[in-house]
C-alpha cells in the first residue's frame, strides 16, 4: 500500500540501541507515532464517554463490560493480525466463531462439560483453519476466495447444527466464568485470556522465527522463497493459528452469552481487519503490530459502548466506524511519507 | 528531387535516471521506408531510446523532429497520433481479452461513442491479420490461448491498427522459430515498400544483415556509429564498435594455480534441462572456482541458475553438491545443501524491502539463533554484523533499513545473507545490475575472496566483460546451449559476442 513506509517499529528493533537495553527502555523507544496517536484516540474516546455520560460510562461495571466484549473480537483479531501480516486474509473468523460455538454447546458436547465445551470449541477452530490453510498453501486458492468459501459453509453449518435455535449452556464450571465471583482482583477472566493471548501474540510475532517467517513471507513472498523458507508451510500454519484464535474466541462468547448460536460472530471478520489496519498492520503485508490491533479493537469498542450509552443507533455507529478507519489509513499514509 | 527531411530525427537525446546516465547526447535519424537496425550490448541504452521515442520516458535534453517539425512526445498517445508505434520485447497484450480486443484498445470502434461494434471490430482485425500472413488467427479468440508467436503478430496488427509511419521492434525475433521470422522480414519488408520505417533491435547480425538498411550502434548510452550502411560494415567492425570499452574495470587476480585444476568439484550439474528454456547442460564447479555463463538476454543464463537452484523443476537431469543429488525442484533442499542465490532481480526476488539490514541477512539462518523458536536478537545482531563487516556493507550499521542502501550494497546483504548462512556453492545472476561503476571493482573482489576461502561459484552475466575478467572458466550460452568452454584468459570479448551472435565460433 505504502510505497515509502517507515521501518517497522513494533516489528523491528531498528531504533533500539545495540546491545542489552532494559524492557521498559526497549518498550518507550519502540512507542512510536503511530502508536502514541491510537493512545491518543483512545484516550480522547475515554474523555468523551467521561463527559457525555459521566456516571455511566466510569463505572466499573461498565469498564469490565468494555472489555469483556473487546476479549472476543480482541483474540480473533490477534489471529487476523498475522494472517494480514503474511499478505493474507481471513474472511471465515466469524463464521468459524459461529461453528465452534454451536458445535461446543450441543447437548452432547455438553454432556463432556467444561472440558468437553472447551476442546470441542478450539478443536473445530483448528480444523476450520487446517481446512482453509491447505486450500490456500497447498491447493493454490487465493486467500479471499478459500476463506469466502470457508465463510459461507461455516455458517450453513452452523444453523443447521442448532436449527437456528438458541442452545444454552447449562455447565455450571462454564457460566460461572463470566460471573462476578470469579474476577480476579477486579477483571473478569475473559479479559484475562484475551491479555494472555495478546502477549503470546506479540511474543511470537516479535521474537521467534514463526514471526520473523511470517514477515518475511508477506513483505516478499518469492524472496522468502529463494531464501530457503517453506512459505507454503508457513502459510499452512498461519491459517490453522488463525482458526485456533477463532476456538478461543467461539469459547469466551459462549461464557459470555451462556449460549451458543449459529449467528454468532457476525461480521466479525470486517471488525477484525478493520481493527488491525487502523491499528497499522499493512493489508499489503509485510508489516504487522500486535499492539496496534488491539488498540483498534479498544478503540472500536469504546466507540460502541459510547453510542449506545448514548442512545445513538448502530447505524451511526457504523458510519462513524467507516470515518474512523478513513481517517486511520490517511493519518498513516502521512506520517509514513513524512518520515 | 527536392532533399527531403528524415522521417524522424533525433539529436543529442540526454537521459539520466538516478545514479547513471542512460543516454548521453544520442542521434538518430530514421528515413521513409527504411529499416534502421539499432544495435548494442546490453545497457547500452537501446531501451531506454526507444522508450523515449515511445514517449514512455522524456528526454532531459536534445531535439526530436518529425518530419522536419520539432515535436514533443509527452506520452505514448502522443506519439501513437504522430503515426509511431513500438512493439516492445515483453509482449504488453491483455491475456483475457479477444484477438480484436486487444487491437483495438484504447480506440474501439464505437457507434455514438459508447457503444462497442464489436462486429466490425474482429473484421478490421480479420482484414490486419491478413495482411501480416496470419488470416488462421480467429480473431474472437482469447490472446492468452495463442503461442508466443501469434502473440507476436497480434502486437504488430496492434501497431498496424493506427495510422502508422514507423513502427520499433523490440527483438522480435526473439520468440520466434525459423519460418516464423521469414514470415516477419516477409511483413517487414511489405512496410518498407508502403513507406513506412522500421526501427529493428536485434542481437543477431545475421538478421540485421538481412533486413537493414542502415545500423547505429549505441554503447554505454552513446551512438557510437550512425547510419553505417548494414549490408556491408565488416562483423568485426561492428562488434569492435559494440564492445570499444570506455570504462576499464578493475578485475581481482586469478590465484595461481587455475582452481579449476584441483580438488573435487562441490557443483556438479548433469544432464540438466527445462523444455523450452535450456538444453541438457553439463557443468562442474570446484572449491574455489568461479566458473561464469555468458550469453545474451534470452540465452537461458537466469533459467540455468535458478533450475540449478531449485526455484524452477528441470525436466531432465541432476544437481549434486558433494557427490550427492539434490532434490528436484526444491529451494529448500538446495539450500541446506549449501547452495545460495543471489538473484537477478534483487529487489524482488531477494530483499524484504520494509526490514533492516540485519533481518535480510538473517533470514536464512534464523534456526541458528532461535532455541525452540525463540530468538536470541543479541545473537543475531552480532552474526549479522559480522557477515556485513567482512564484506565492507556500508553503512556500518545493520540496523538500518536495506531499502536506503545502495545497489553495490544491497548486494552485499543478499551476499552476506549466505556467507552468514556458510553457503559452499554461491549463484550469481547477474551481480552487477542497478551497482555504480565505481562499486563494482569492489564487488568483484569480494566476490574473489569468497572464492579464495573456498566457496564453489557459479557466476552469469549479459556483460561479457565481467564474465571474462572475473571467472575462471567460461561456458558460452547460446539461446539455451551451450556453444564453448574455455579457460577466461584464452577468450576475448570480441571472440565471445562471435559466439554468442554468429552460434558458431568464428575464426
Amino acid at each position: 500500500m505504502t510505497q515509502h513506509a517507515s521501518p517497522p517499529r513494533d516489528s523491528a528493533d531498528t531504533l533500539a540501541p545495540a546491545g542489552r537495553t532494559p524492557a521498559w527502555r526497549g518498550l518507550w523507544a519502540r512507542a512510536d507515532v503511530r502508536t502514541l496517536s491510537l493512545l491518543g484516540v483512545l484516550a480522547a474516546l475515554v474523555v468523551i464517554g467521561g463527559v457525555t455520560k459521566p456516571d455511566e460510562f466510569l463505572d466499573t461495571r461498565n469498564l469490565q463490560l468494555v472489555l469483556t466484549q473487546a476479549s472476543v473480537i480482541g483474540v480473533v483479531t490477534v489471529g487476523m493480525t498475522f494472517v494480514i501480516t503474511s499478505g493474507g486474509i481471513d474472511l471465515s473468523v466469524g463464521a468459524i466463531v459461529a461453528l465452534a460455538s454451536v458445535w461446543a454447546t450441543t447437548v452432547a458436547t455438553q454432556e463432556y462439560g467444561f472440558g468437553g465445551i472447551l476442546f470441542t470449541a478450539v478443536l473445530v477452530g483448528l480444523g476450520c483453519g487446517l481446512v482453509n490453510g491447505l486450500l490456500i498453501a497447498y491447493g493454490g486458492m487465493v486467500p479471499f476466495i478459500a476463506t469466502l468459501a470457508m465463510l459461507a459453509s461455516a455458517r450453513g453449518l452452523a444453523l443447521q447444527i442448532t436449527d437456528g435455535r438458541t442452545q444454552i449452556v447449562t455447565v455450571d464450571g462454564v457460566l460461572s466464568l463470566g460471573e462476578r465471583d470469579s474476577y480476579v482482583l477486579g477483571v473478569p477472566p475473559l479479559v484475562l485470556v484475551f491479555a494472555l493471548v495478546t502477549i503470546l501474540g506479540w511474543l511470537v510475532l516479535n521474537r521467534t522465527t514463526f514471526g520473523r517467517r511470517t514477515v518475511a513471507v508477506g513483505g516478499n513472498a518469492e524472496a522468502a522463497r529463494l531464501a530457503g523458507i517453506d512459505v507454503r508451510r508457513q502459510r499452512l500454519y498461519l491459517y490453522l493459528l488463525s482458526g485456533l484464535c477463532c476456538g478461543i474466541a467461539a469459547f469466551l462468547l459462549i461464557v459470555l452469552s451462556g449460549s451458543g448460536q449459529n449467528t454468532n460472530g457476525n461480521l466479525y471478520e470486517l471488525d477484525a481487519i478493520a481493527a488491525a489496519i487502523i491499528g497499522g498492520t499493512l493489508l499489503s503485508g509485510g508489516r504487522g503490530t500486535i499492539t496496534g490491533s488491539v488498540l483498534g479493537v479498544l478503540i472500536f469498542t469504546t466507540i460502541t459502548n459510547i453510542f449506545a450509552l448514548n442512545n445513538l443507533q448502530s447505524d451511526v455507529q457504523q458510519i462513524a466506524k467507516g470515518a474512523i478507519i478513513v481517517a486511520a489509513v490517511l493519518v498513516q499514509r502521512r506520517t509514513a511519507s513524512t518520515t | 528531387m527536392a532533399p527531403e527531411p528524415p522521417l524522424l530525427s533525433m539529436s543529442g537525446i540526454t537521459k539520466s535516471f538516478p545514479g547513471v546516465r542512460a543516454l548521453d547526447g544520442v542521434d538518430l535519424d530514421v528515413q521513409a521506408g527504411e529499416v534502421h537496425c539499432l544495435l548494442g550490448q546490453n545497457g547500452a541504452g537501446k531501451s531506454t531510446l526507444i522508450k523515449v521515442l515511445a514517449g514512455a520516458h522524456q528526454p532531459d535534453d536534445g531535439v526530436i523532429r518529425w518530419r522536419g517539425e520539432p515535436v514533443t512526445l509527452r506520452s505514448p498517445i502522443a506519439a501513437m497520433r504522430l503515426g509511431i508505434a513500438t512493439i516492445y520485447q515483453e509482449l504488453d497484450l491483455v491475456e483475457h481479452l479477444s484477438v480484436a480486443e486487444n487491437v483495438h484498445l484504447g480506440h474501439e470502434p464505437t457507434t455514438t461513442g459508447f457503444v462497442v461494434r464489436g462486429r466490425a471490430a474482429k473484421e478490421a482485425t480479420g482484414r490486419l491479420l491478413r495482411r501480416l500472413g496470419h488470416p488462421e488467427i480467429d480473431p474472437g479468440r482469447l490472446v492468452g490461448e495463442l503461442s508466443a508467436a501469434q502473440q507476436q503478430i497480434v502486437s504488430m496488427a496492434r501497431a498496424l491498427s493506427h495510422d502508422v509511419r514507423l513502427i520499433v521492434m523490440d527483438e522480435p525475433s526473439a520468440a520466434l522459430d525459423p519460418d516464423e521470422v521469414d514470415n516477419l522480414f516477409r511483413i517487414v519488408g511489405d512496410l518498407t515498400a508502403d513507406g513506412v520505417a522500421v526501427v529493428y533491435i536485434s542481437h543477431r547480425l545475421e538478421e540485421i544483415r538481412r533486413i537493414g538498411d542502415r545500423v547505429t550502434v549505441l554503447k554505454d548510452g552513446r551512438a557510437v556509429a550512425g547510419g553505417l550502411p548494414a549490408k556491408s560494415t565488416p562483423t568485426r567492425e561492428v562488434v569492435a564498435l559494440m564492445t570499444g570499452r570506455t570504462v576499464e574495470y578493475v578485475f581481482p587476480e586469478r590465484p595461481a594455480p587455475p582452481p579449476g585444476d584441483r580438488g573435487t568439484p562441490v557443483l556438479q550439474v548433469r544432464g540438466l534441462a527445462r523444455d523450452g528454456e535450456f538444453e541438457p547442460l553439463d557443468l562442474e564447479v570446484r572449491a574455489g572456482e568461479i566458473v561464469g555463463l555468458a550469453g545474451l538476454v534470452g540465452s537461458g543464463r537466469s533459467e540455468i541458475l535458478e533450475t540449478v537452484y531449485g526455484a524452477r523443476r528441470p525436466t531432465a537431469g541432476q544437481v549434486l553438491v558433494d557427490g550427492r543429488p539434490l532434490r528436484p525442484g526444491s529451494v529448500r533442499a538446495a539450500v541446506r545443501a549449501g547452495l545460495g542465490l543471489a538473484p537477478e532481480e534483487r529487489k524482488a526476488q531477494a530483499l524484504l524491502m520494509l526490514e533492516s539490514v540485519t533481518r535480510n541477512v538473517s533470514v536464512s539462518s534464523l534456526s541458528r539463533f532461535a532455541r525452540a523458536g525463540w530468538i536470541d536478537r543479541g545473537a543475531e545482531r552480532a552474526a549479522a554484523r559480522a557477515a556485513t563487516r567482512e564484506l565492507s556493507l556500508r553503512p556500518d550499521d545493520p540496523a538500518v533499513p536495506v531499502r536506503t542502501l545502495s545497489g553495490g550494497n544491497q548486494q552485499k546483504a543478499v551476499l552476506a545473507r549466505w556467507l552468514l548462512r556458510g553457503c559452499r556453492v554461491l549463484l550469481l545472476d547477474e551481480p552487477t545490475r542497478g551497482v555504480d561503476v565505481g562499486a563494482r571493482a569492489e564487488l568483484y573482489a569480494v566476490v574473489r575472496r569468497l572464492a579464495d576461502e573456498g566457496l564453489a561459484v557459479l557466476l552469469v552475466s549479459s556483460e561479457v566483460p565481467e564474465v571474462l575478467g572475473l571467472a575462471d572458466r567460461v561456458l558460452v550460452l547460446r539461446e539455451g546451449r551451450v556453444v564453448h568452454t574455455a579457460p577466461a584468459p584464452a577468450l576475448d570479448e570480441h571472440r565471445v559476442l562471435d559466439l554468442v551472435m554468429e552460434g558458431s565460433p568464428a575464426s
